[in-house]
């Protein structure tokens, strides 16, 4: 079991995953999202490798209308 | 043909709009066309987790391919706020750089906070990034951005979504005889006659939001925004008359006027 605050809000997970299996998790696979973990970008095309840890705090964000 | 540079690349557009406070995409959409704006700016926040993941996105109705898609830090009240959003938002973007940063410093008026504008600013051009600024109208804080590096100074007419229009023409006057790179009026136009002004003071852009979405038709608004700023820039480019208290100069033939009053002696 490991927990992550995601977007501000803490999220339990059975088994340790990846950013590429947290983002297809919360049903935003082929979204166009960025995300940063722990402070730091995560560069998309490294989703698949990138190994999340217990305690990790991540954003998940999008553009919305702004001016 | 006269032609907006910003950190290199020309724009046929010289106003830039928001995409908040429509009603709908297909509102935002609409506006955006009717603007005729090239530069729309963005806004970066938390996704909606949990929401049908089928809702369609702002940048599906507003594609990068056609627009130059402008990040902001709208809603950052500090420096490392600001950096962090733009990072990614560089990162959403696929790498493009220009960004708008401003950092406020209050949340009932919106007044940017300098000091951190100033903050970040360094920060995000060290790297790389493009940055275009909003500031106050003080002239030592718009040059110094400029020196820092920002490839546009950015000063407001007035408060964001105030409408109020240019308060300080005065200070923007200064601002604009000493800037080396792009000033646009940045928040505050509440109507075309707002936009025509900043433009005939010789802005070389606005940027605006709400003047054209809590207009009660939008719309017809953006097209209103795009003939004012293309009016104040022809304006501004032709160079108007001096301006007196009165003249002795009318503008039709002062002589061949008939009556009496002209005829000569016999």
């Amino acid at each position: 079991m490991i927990c992550l605050t995601v977007n501000g809000e803490p999220r339990r997970f059975e088994a340790p995953l990846t950013a590429a299996q947290l983002i297809a998790s919360l049903q935003l696979g082929g979204k166009r999202v960025a995300l940063e973990r722990n402070g730091e970008i995560v560069p998309r095309g490294r989703f698949d490798q990138q190994q999340l840890a217990d305690g990790d705090r991540l954003e998940i964000v999008v553009a919305v209308g702004g001016g | 043909m006269d032609q907006l540079l910003i950190a290199g690349k020309a724009y046929s557009s010289r106003l830039l709009v928001g995409t908040g406070k429509y009603k709908s995409f297909e509102q935002t959409r609409a506006a955006v066309e009717a603007s005729g704006a090239n530069i729309v700016t963005v806004a970066i926040r938390r996704t909606n987790i949990g929401q049908n993941p089928n809702e369609p996105s702002l940048l599906d109705a507003l594609p990068p391919s056609r627009f130059t898609i402008l990040p902001n830090t709208a809603g950052c009240y500090s420096a490392q706020d600001a950096v962090r959003t733009l990072r990614l938002a560089r990162e959403l973007l696929d790498g493009h750089s220009l960004v708008k940063l401003e950092v406020l410093g209050d949340p009932q008026t919106l007044y940017p906070n300098v000091v951190e504008t100033l903050s970040a600013a360094e920060t995000l051009v060290k790297e790389g990034f493009q940055v275009m600024v909003y500031t106050s109208d003080d002239p030592i804080i718009a040059k110094q951005l400029e020196q820092i590096g920002c490839v546009a100074v950015m000063p407001l007419a007035s408060l964001i979504g105030s409408g109020m229009g240019i308060l300080n023409p005065w200070n923007l006057e200064i601002i604009i005889g000493a800037a080396k790179v792009p000033v646009l009026v940045d928040a505050g136009v509440g109507t075309a006659s707002d936009a025509a002004i900043a433009m005939e003071l010789g802005c070389d852009g606005v940027l605006m939001n709400t003047a054209i979405a809590a207009a009660n038709d939008p719309v017809l608004m953006a097209s209103a925004m795009r003939k004012a700023v293309e009016a104040g820039r022809e304006a501004y480019l032709a160079g108007r008359m001096p301006k007196k208290l009165y003249s002795a100069s009318p503008s039709s033939p002062t002589g061949g006027v008939i009556g009496p009053a002209k005829d000569k002696a016999a």
